[in-house]
């Protein structure tokens, strides 16, 4: 019990690797198509015509309300029917991993809308009005002048969220993929060394996630576009 | 579409699929609550523990949060399940894994004591980290001069928490809180992966059982939805019977 055998960690480098290269793959794919269509989501929940903002609001709130492992197991079981509805063919196999990418996409797109919907709603309303009296259209004024801003604005909490994204990539293990924490787990129970190599995968998680937080608040106080230190000495009587 | 799925008889536990729908809910909420406690009650201490200006008080607390933050709550309920036994000393894993399982037999269960205890404990001791933060954060968000002022009285450091600090700082929480216990609610589903037959999990055994995937789920989707809806409604109520009088919270809701 109390011997550690660390070499088992070694010995499975290469499957260890692999898996966590297919948890930086998941969570690169799952954090960019969610920020893409949390944009599209925050502004058709923000727009105007009930026609978007209902279903965009009743997507989100859906996705947001159940267990992430639910969202998995939805995915799961309708993106290889919508492939086939959407392809029409039949027995075409859609594979663990473009279910998972599917599923990471839609859950992450939620959370990020809301995320990105406060960013947009920070920027003074004024803003957009002047984009528009300058006649811009609606997609111009968001490019060009709102969601630079609100962007600008979300910098630190995006980065929150997707060190939290990266640390939801560990649940594709339900699914049975061999992501980092998958990989480790398949060459535990061959090895029978499942207790060092679930420490080393916490441990890899700890430092990682650690230093991207640290990281996180240091970009914080940089790039405040308040700039504390002025604001700070202006609040001072 | 066929709803009439879950009157039928399921193959275990004497009852029919919805009644294996009923004691998933009955524990996601026993799992949930019992992990809540935890989590609470070690969470506002780390918190204010985390606020006080004692170095050697603040900081384990902040070593705590950091760990429990930044592993994935799935590594850390396989941790408390399979390395948690083999770590201890060989009699007490033994213990943990052996008769410690069958000390209770769990009703309407096909899962074991320890299977539960581990993750309620993994659940209470990850969400207390989350939990600390929002207490810090509530703390941190009042006016520094309320702590002086009752310094000032001549009250010690204890005091001012007991009488000045805290009882306006878990008022302020209660949102976020209420979106903690949320979290807390829907992360039990993790405890899927240990062999907890939460509502996740049966919603996904009876999928596999009668393949009526999409009937099954949808009932889990909306056991969950209500739930969550139950608790906020509740919350708000709870908010508006202990807000203080004349002091509006700045957000607003």
């Amino acid at each position: 019990m109390g011997d550690f055998d660390w070499s088992a960690i070694w010995n499975s480098r290469a499957v260890l690797m692999d898996g966590m290269l297919l948890s930086l793959q998941l969570f690169g794919i799952a954090l960019a198509g969610g920020i893409f269509f949390g944009t599209l989501l925050a502004m058709a929940r923000l727009s105007s015509f009930r026609m978007l903002s209902y279903p965009a609001a009743g997507f989100v709130n859906l996705i947001r309300s159940i267990p992430f492992i639910m969202a998995i197991f939805w995915f799961y079981f309708l993106t290889p029917m919508l492939v086939q509805k959407l392809t029409g063919k039949q027995g075409e196999a859609v594979g663990p991993f473009t279910s998972a990418i599917v599923a990471f996409i839609m859950v992450e797109a939620a959370y990020y809308s809301e995320i990105i919907r406060a960013g947009i709603q920070s920027v003074p309303r004024g803003q957009p009005w002047a984009a528009y009296a300058l006649g811009m259209n609606y997609w111009q004024s968001m490019g060009h002048v709102v969601l630079p801003q609100a962007f600008r604005n979300m910098v630190p909490i995006m980065l929150t969220q997707a060190i939290i994204l990266f640390q939801d990539t560990s649940l594709v293990y339900v699914v049975g993929l061999k992501d980092f924490l998958g990989a480790a787990s398949k060459s535990g129970q061959i090895t029978g060394r499942i207790v060092e190599l679930y420490v080393f995968v916490a441990f890899v998680y700890l430092i990682i996630c650690f230093g991207a937080s640290k990281l996180v608040k240091y970009l914080q106080v940089r790039m405040d576009p308040s700039n504390k230190s002025i604001s700070a000495v202006a609040k001072t009587p | 579409m066929d709803w009439k799925v879950f009157l039928e008889q399921a193959p275990s536990g004497g009852m029919t699929y919805l009644g294996w729908l009923m004691s998933g809910m009955m524990w996601t909420l026993i799992v949930s609550s019992c992990a809540w406690i935890i989590a609470f009650t070690l969470g506002s201490v780390l918190g204010v523990l985390r606020t006080t200006p004692l170095k050697w008080l603040s900081t384990p607390a902040t070593i705590y949060v950091e760990i429990f933050r930044n592993i994935p709550l799935l590594v850390q309920m396989f941790l408390w399940y399979f390395v948690m036994p083999e770590i201890l000393p060989t009699s007490m894993g033994d213990y943990l894994k052996q008769t410690y399982p069958n000390l209770i037999q769990l009703p309407f269960a096909q899962f074991s004591l320890w299977e539960f205890t581990a993750a309620v404990m993994c659940l209470g001791l990850y969400t207390a980290s989350r939990v600390a933060e929002q207490v810090r954060a509530g703390i941190e968000s009042l006016p520094k001069g309320q702590t002086n002022a009752g310094l000032a009285m001549g009250f010690t450091l204890p005091q001012v928490y007991r009488y000045v600090t805290l009882p306006m700082a878990f008022r302020l929480v209660i949102p976020p809180m209420t979106s903690e216990f949320l979290t807390i609610f829907k992360n039990s589903s993790t405890a899927l992966t240990i062999g907890v037959l939460e509502l996740t999990a049966q919603s996904r055994q009876i999928s596999e059982y009668t393949f009526k995937t999409f009937e099954a789920f949808s009932a889990a989707t909306l056991i969950y939805i209500v739930i969550t809806l139950t608790v906020i409604a509740l919350m708000r109520v709870l908010e508006h019977k202990v807000a203080v009088p004349g002091y509006v919270s700045q957000g607003g809701h």
